[in-house]
């Protein structure tokens, strides 16, 4: 049981963290917008929570132009999707195992 | 047990978030059946025009001909398509799922690839006179154009692709009864398979 709660992350248990998450890992990118009403959730709470995932090193941001209106993008790393797919098997143990 | 439904709730919205971002959900199945029964409707018009022998296959067709038949095919395409395009997007503002989005953008450009080969492949067809395989080359491409969109939206797709492809098959190996196959794989299925839809998704 210890071992399983281990790889629950701390960094994934917010909603708006997982639904990032989620998203990223089964699109190559996923701009800021797109997040925003996929998860119905403010600028500010959607940006706070990016950063977040950011400092941890399990997203990257690209930025770019379209139609020089400035498009930020963001996708998952391969060490942000390891971590996810471990904390999705935590998560299904859990269930599973109780 | 509290921390039990919690996981359980992760869990199925990581599924949904997984599903709403990368798919295209808001086809719908009504419009299934209303392209049915334009191409129904269409077919009923091919047959009255054409000369038929035995109930189902021609002996010989006109230039003239050609030019309605293909004229008819356009106009079914077209009714088809709009109606679709419009009850699609009625279904995606009602489950607040971006008509124009990602998802879309995605699920089009996949089923066009084989589409626009089918449509170019025919016309050649037409214009060599090889008309006996052009109607089963477009229940084929359809049906491959089907099977690689249902990556990007309902899974179900992916079974009406098959069968089209099956159809298209079968309608080439027994040429002459293009039009009893078209009748089926664009009426017919795609009745059947809008029901389903409508029953499963919709009601």
């Amino acid at each position: 049981m210890k071992d399983i709660l281990k790889n629950i992350n701390k960094a994934f248990e917010n909603k708006v963290r997982l639904g990032v998450m989620s998203a990223l890992m089964v699109n190559e990118y996923v701009s800021f917008n797109e997040l925003k009403e996929l998860l119905n959730v403010t600028d500010g709470n959607l940006a706070s929570h990016l950063k977040g995932l950011e400092k941890e090193e399990y997203i990257v941001v690209y930025k770019e132009f379209v139609d020089r209106k400035p498009n930020t993008k963001y996708a998952a790393t391969s060490v942000g999707k390891e971590a996810f797919k471990k904390h999705i098997e935590a998560l299904e143990k859990l269930i599973g195992g109780k | 047990m509290e921390d039990h439904k919690k996981y359980l709730d992760d869990l199925s919205d990581i599924k949904n978030i997984m599903e709403r971002s990368s798919r295209f959900l808001s086809l719908s199945g009504l419009s299934g059946i209303i392209v049915g029964i334009y191409a129904l409707i269409g077919a009923g018009v091919a047959y009255r025009l054409l000369d038929y022998e035995n109930g189902f296959t021609v002996r010989y067709i006109t230039l003239e001909q050609i030019k309605s038949l293909i004229l008819i095919a356009i106009t079914v395409l077209v009714a088809s398509l709009l109606t679709s395009i419009f009850l699609t997007y009625r279904k995606a503002k009602k489950h607040k799922q971006q008509v124009f989005g990602s998802q879309a953008k995605r699920l089009l450009i996949n089923m066009l690839i084989p589409l626009v080969t089918g449509a170019a492949f025919v016309l050649i067809l037409i214009e060599r006179r090889e008309l006996l395989l052009a109607a089963p080359a477009t229940l084929i491409f359809y049906g491959l154009a089907l099977v690689n969109a249902s990556k990007y939206t309902l899974h179900d797709i992916r079974y009406l692709g098959l069968l089209e492809i099956a159809l298209g098959l079968l309608a080439s190996y027994f040429v002459g009864y293009g039009l009893f196959f078209w009748s089926i794989g664009f009426g017919l299925l795609h009745i059947i398979y809008g029901l389903v839809m409508y029953l499963k998704y919709e009601r």
